[in-house]
């Protein structure tokens, strides 16, 4: 009987997962010896563009320094980060019931997020100093606005028919929020989360452009004006692996809290 | 234990620009413990008609009463299936039964008992644990009726809550509910756009017309109870079937004339 068969049609991601992942990797490893290659080959400056082989030395002689920078920077990452979430979801939640905040305020949001982030830096700088705050208030700035967006889409983007089913049990608005407005939102605050964090760590490093004494971005400054090119691509190598690796944190973060964002 | 009564009762959809006549004229008793089904073709405004009757959505004009009681709001004797089975995908099955409970505060040790008691009936043991889209349509629909009854509700509304399912579950379906219908006796309004459901399950078929929804012909269905398939190939249930055919096509021969011009 059709009826009692359970459906197997979802997709088993660890099957596929290492072909995903392998074919990048042999990509990625033809190309960094192609490099290799062409800067002997060429006898280009070390200066100027550095062979990956010297990339990697130069990381393992400054493996303090960078591990120091590193620290320093997801630091600032993730506390900017964390307090977007913290402001940008209850303002969202309240943006969504309040007809008048989403007359007033909302737009106001809106408007303010075409304004450069990076051009509001120095002045950060200036008003608060040197410190991680400044840095911290910029990754604020930038993650803010995807995360609020995105909560606000999903509160207002529940599926109808569960509207009429607590309505149809004289649910509470707390109730309809618990129980089906909030978890209807999850997978698309989640879309929101994954695109602020990538932002996230953009954000720390216009910080630490703008003038700071720590932070990969500080590091790939100073090295880069002292010719130390080999230094500023390892510092530029671990904001990559740092930024993949948030994200993919968070990616798992998903698949444990809300996998049926991901089933639809 | 109510009696349902609806008197005058007109819906008109309003937008800016125009204003649609959805039902008009609908004057219908729906007597407690009834198997009441509602049949028409599509945008007569029967679904509409239910959500009036479970006070999801007020009438333009007229009154629905309960037992004599004038009704506005949605009342938690009244149970609903809906066409999709809107199981909230982050809860397991059981989990999801248990959601009125929860809502309307029903004492948690009888809700679960009650549930249990529902899973067995439905067939889904042993799928307590499972999540909603690991479950077929049908398994879903199941669990939907199951979440309906979880309050025990003397009212228990269907909107065309089989209309997704392939034929064959389809009739299971409608047989088993009978089933749970006879075990424990409630007011039953459904809707459907098949005539052979209305007739298998009703006690009486509310045939509707189309632009705008009326009532067509309300008809007493004779068939003795328990009903089985083998009624629908029965002389009563082909002149039943006839009758809605009927009512339904004669009040809907314009609809192709108007149509006509493209």
């Amino acid at each position: 009987m059709t009826d009692t068969d359970t459906r197997e049609d979802v997709a088993d991601a660890t099957s596929t997962g290492f072909h995903t992942v392998i074919f990048p990797v042999i990509t990625l490893l033809c190309l960094v010896a192609l490099w290799e290659l062409l800067v002997r080959w060429l006898g280009i400056q070390s200066w100027l563009l550095p062979a990956p082989t010297e990339i990697v030395r130069m990381a393992i002689d400054w493996r303090r320094e960078l591990a120091w920078h590193s620290a320093v920077t997801l630091y600032e990452t993730l506390l900017g980060f964390g307090l977007a979430l913290l402001v940008g979801i209850p303002l969202a939640v309240v943006v969504v019931y309040s007809r008048f905040l989403q007359n007033t305020i909302y737009p106001i949001l809106l408007a303010l997020q075409s304004m450069p982030k990076v051009a509001i830096a120095p002045l950060l700088t200036l008003w608060i100093g040197f410190g991680a705050l400044p840095k911290i208030l910029i990754v604020f700035l930038v993650c803010f606005f995807p995360i609020i967006v995105a909560t606000t889409s999903g509160l207002g983007s529940v599926r109808p028919v569960f509207l009429e089913l607590t309505q149809s049990l004289c649910a509470t608005s707390l109730q309809t929020f618990v129980k089906v407005r909030f978890p209807s939102a999850m997978p698309s605050i989640f879309v929101g989360m994954k695109i602020a964090i990538t932002l996230a760590v953009v954000g720390a490093v216009i910080g630490e452009f703008v003038g700071a004494q720590d932070g990969l971005g500080y590091l790939i400054l100073i090295s880069s004006n002292q010719s130390r090119t080999a230094l500023a691509f390892a510092a530029l190598v671990a904001l990559t692996v740092m930024s993949i690796v948030l994200y993919y944190a968070i990616e798992v973060l998903e698949h444990y809290v809300a996998p049926w964002g991901s089933r639809r | 234990m109510p009696t349902i009564e609806i008197k005058d009762l007109e819906k008109t959809f309003r937008s800016r620009r125009r204003s649609t006549p959805a039902l008009v004229d609908i004057n219908l008793t729906i007597k407690q413990n009834e198997f009441v089904t509602v049949v028409g073709p599509s945008g007569c405004g029967k679904s509409t008609l239910l959500k009036i009757i479970g006070a999801l959505i007020q009438p333009s004009h007229g009154v629905l009463t309960y037992d004599g009681r004038r009704i506005s709001r949605p009342q938690r004797d009244v149970g609903i299936v809906f066409q999709e089975p809107a199981l909230l995908p982050w809860r397991s099955v059981l989990d999801n039964i248990l959601l009125p409970a929860e809502i309307l505060g029903i004492e948690m040790s009888r809700a679960r008992a009650d549930a249990r008691d529902l899973i067995a009936r439905a067939g889904l043991n042993g799928f307590e644990s499972y999540d909603p889209h690991e479950l077929s349509g049908g398994m879903q629909q199941r669990v939907a009726i199951c979440r309906a009854l979880i309050a025990r509700p003397s009212v228990l509304l269907m909107d065309e809550p089989f209309a997704a399912l392939d034929a064959m579950t389809r009739e299971d379906l409608a047989l088993e509910l009978l089933r749970i219908w006879d075990q424990d006796k409630k007011t039953v309004v459904f809707v459907t756009h098949s005539i052979p459901e209305a007739i298998l399950l009703a006690d009486r078929v509310v045939a509707m017309s189309a632009r705008p929804g009326r009532i067509a012909k309300i008809i007493d269905i004779g068939l003795p109870r328990p009903r089985i398939l083998d009624h629908e190939f029965s002389a009563k249930f082909k002149d039943y079937s006839d009758q809605i055919r009927f009512v339904i096509g004669h009040q809907t021969k314009s609809i192709p004339e108007s149509g006509a011009v493209a």
